[in-house]
């Protein structure tokens, strides 16, 4: 083969190659998260649902729940867990829930962000039914109590007897605003 | 073939094929010589420009308090000397060596795709020129560290962060078209008998990072793409309001940036396994094991990116796994440096520039290799992340590492480039007061590093006055120190005794065996190796 052809190929297999490259930066994102949900690397609750059969309850075991809350920088609403600390028996279905009010002036959406510690703990709680599953819209001056359900896994290893988790709240308004824009120019598009 | 045929030849087509004259020679140039000469212009020009930076924050912080500049503007020149530094020093420097050795080395009369060799150039100033002007805008230039960990460079970034974003598209395009082009002439450009396992050590060391570059600067671009996103675009890759994982960032920036980090020292073994055998008139030790030390390393670099990310939160399981992979870097890099005292041992030494700042290299190089080790350790790395003793590490790397490689690679091959013999006095000068100001610079911040001092601000606390004061001496020292360098180079294009095809004794590779100055064209026919058939 002529020295022309020779580096065309290789050069084509290179580019190739970078392109493939750029791709692997961007699965890298996918590729972090299911990393992190078999491991419970990072903290974030992934089981989400109802029981899968039915729940034995653990009486010899108890573990302490621990709930606290926490403000994105400028989050001006108040936020707080109806109760701080439960203890719970491995199994048992247990309902909490957080108290929030919007002390604005403007009507606010939040979304709240979980994360459990210690991080090996997050695989083993399952929560049936939680407010941080959707947005919160709160309309200027409102307040609203925001239920959650949970239950722990009986299979949670023996060393951990105390769990942390938190719940961090940020304003959204604004993203919010922008995909209701968007939306609102998509449907005008469709009607044309 | 012997030199006079050579010399012959070559003035027979210089009559035809001088370059073309004026601006035009340098804007349009597909030559390799001409389009290496401009990176290390380029290359020199923003290490000047990063050097600055460098001093406006050591005169910053020669004392403690604020004096000169606001905290804002300092962030930015923390940043911008960074960014500046590893982007547009570093690389463009070891790829204009590798645009003009790498073709006379191998025997190839130019780089297999010149044309593109002079698209990746001029994207470079633009690149910068854009990175620079964000000094001057609205909001100022980018100021969140040259590892923009978000959110900090993204919810809370300037507005000039879309620039920053570009610039960096910019030079990874330029350096993957760069390093492209180097491995096809490699590949495909050897004179007949050329084997790979006869090449310089140069020669193998850039083809390794040439493969280090097309696997990780796309990655970089991925990364600042996704950057791009967040802030304009409403994705949420980083934001955890949105879903997204500030750490995810952390792993995606340094699985490119630790093989960068490589990137930017492998070349420099090849220039030190090039210079030492020449100046200890003995052939270099251990070549394949130095070859395959070379790839060991390229290897391990991608496996070891979480040791920068100690204290995020891993399980034991993953702080033991890095831990114990970098600890395993040490072993080639060893290698590498007993070759090159078995190289020296029993050689007939002399100490010229080139040689200077070479054994430079293996010592100082030696000692960040040494406190890498100790930020290695897990445990430990607790306590040392984030302080003056991780700037105190990589500095000792990079700086007598990465950028004195590069100077003892000038005064190496300069009078090939220009024809002249060095000044000797000069360049010893010059090396010295280098010598000197690093280590008074760099130094002391392994202390104040261990006391505690974090890094990236423009105050600190009273205890640590002392040694700030010392580095910032030691920094003018270096800074200045430069100027004698550039002096010396342009003194060395202008005048000076002609320098002789083999100007070193004791060199040895093809690119001795063309006349000095090389001209304009070297073998447009391939040189006739022994053992070629």
């Amino acid at each position: 083969m002529s020295l022309a052809a020779n580096t065309k190929k290789l050069v084509a297999r290179l580019v190739l190659g970078t392109v493939l490259m750029f791709g692997f930066g961007f699965a890298m994102v996918p590729i972090y998260n299911v990393f992190c949900e078999i491991t419970g690397l990072n903290g974030k609750i992934t089981r989400t649902g109802e029981a899968e059969g039915p729940l034995v309850v653990d009486q010899d075991r108890t573990i302490k729940v621990r709930f606290i809350s926490v403000f994105n920088e400028e989050m001006p609403w108040e936020f707080d867990p109806m109760q701080k600390v439960y203890r719970v028996n491995p199994g048992q279905m247990q309902q909490t829930a957080f108290l929030a009010k919007n002390p604005t002036a403007n009507n606010m959406v939040a979304q709240a962000i979980p994360s459990v510690s210690p991080s090996e703990a997050a695989q083993y709680l399952q929560k049936v039914n939680c407010f941080c599953f959707d947005r919160q819209p709160l309309d200027a001056g409102a307040s609203a109590e925001m239920p959650m359900v949970f239950f722990i896994d009986p299979e949670i290893p023996e060393h951990l007897d105390s769990i942390t988790l938190s719940y961090t709240l940020f304003d959204i308004t604004d993203q919010q605003q922008l995909v209701e824009a968007k939306k609102d120019n998509n449907d005008k598009r469709s009607t044309l | 073939m012997s030199t006079a045929d050579i010399t012959a030849e070559h003035h027979d087509e210089h009559h035809d094929h001088g370059p073309a004259k004026g601006l035009s020679r340098w804007l349009f140039t597909t030559n390799h010589k001409d389009i290496g000469s401009m990176y290390l212009w380029f290359s020199l020009a923003m290490f000047l420009v990063g050097g600055c930076m460098a001093l406006v924050i050591r005169a910053e912080l020669f004392q403690p308090g604020l004096q000169l500049v606001e905290p804002g503007f300092f962030n930015q020149m923390t940043t911008m000397h960074g960014l500046i530094m590893v982007f547009g020093a570093v690389m463009p420097a070891f790829v204009g060596l590798a645009n003009w050795m790498v073709p006379m080395m191998i025997g190839a009369p130019d780089m297999a795709l010149p044309r593109m060799n002079n698209w990746s150039f001029w994207i470079l100033p633009f690149a910068f020129g854009m990175l620079l002007l964000t000094l001057f805008m609205d909001g100022g230039a980018p100021n969140f560290g040259w590892t923009f960990y978000a959110p900090l460079s993204t919810t809370y970034a300037p507005d000039s962060v879309t620039f920053f974003i570009f610039a960096v598209h910019m030079m990874g395009i330029s350096s993957i078209m760069g390093a492209i082009n180097i491995v096809a002439t490699i590949l495909n450009m050897r004179a007949p008998g050329m084997t790979l396992m006869k090449m310089p050590l140069f020669v193998w060391t850039w083809l390794i990072t040439a493969y280090l570059l097309i696997a990780v600067m796309p990655v970089l671009a991925g990364v600042v793409t996704m950057m791009l996103m967040d802030i304009h675009f409403g994705t949420s890759f980083f934001d955890a309001a949105g879903g997204g994982d500030p750490v995810l960032f952390q792993h995606v920036f340094w699985f490119f940036g630790h093989p960068e980090v490589y990137i930017m020292i492998l070349p420099a073994f090849g220039i030190v396994s090039a210079i030492i055998p020449t100046f200890a008139r003995k052939q270099l030790f251990g070549y394949a094991s130095m070859v395959y030390a070379t790839a060991s390393i390229a290897f391990l670099s991608f496996i070891v990116w979480a040791h920068h990310m100690f204290t995020v939160g891993m399980p034991l399981a993953g702080e033991l796994f890095f831990m114990f992979a970098t600890m395993l870097i040490a072993v080639p890099t060893g290698v590498k440096v007993f070759n090159w005292i078995a190289t020296m041992w029993r050689g007939s030494m002399t100490f010229e520039t080139p040689m200077l700042f070479a054994l430079a290299f293996v010592i100082l190089f030696t000692i960040g290799g040494l406190s890498g080790l100790m930020l290695a350790i897990a445990p430990a790395d607790f306590q040392y992340h984030d302080t003056y003793f991780v700037v105190a590490h990589f500095h000792y790397v990079l700086v007598p590492g990465a950028i004195f490689s590069i100077m003892a690679a000038v005064y190496y091959w300069l009078p090939k480039w220009t024809g002249h013999q060095l000044n000797e006095s000069a360049g010893k000068f010059h090396f010295w007061m280098s010598f000197i100001g690093v280590n008074i610079t760099f130094f002391p911040m392994h202390f104040i590093g261990l006391a505690g001092m974090p890094r990236r601000i423009p105050d600190y606390a009273l205890q640590f006055a002392d040694f700030n004061a010392v580095a910032s001496v030691g920094a003018f020292i270096f800074g200045l120190s430069q100027l004698i360098f550039v002096w010396n180079v342009i003194q060395n294009i202008r005048s000076g005794k002609p320098a002789e095809a083999k100007c070193w004794e004791g060199a040895e590779g093809l690119e001795w065996e063309v006349p000095s100055p090389a001209p304009y064209h070297t073998f447009t026919t391939p040189p006739q190796l022994e053992g070629a058939k």
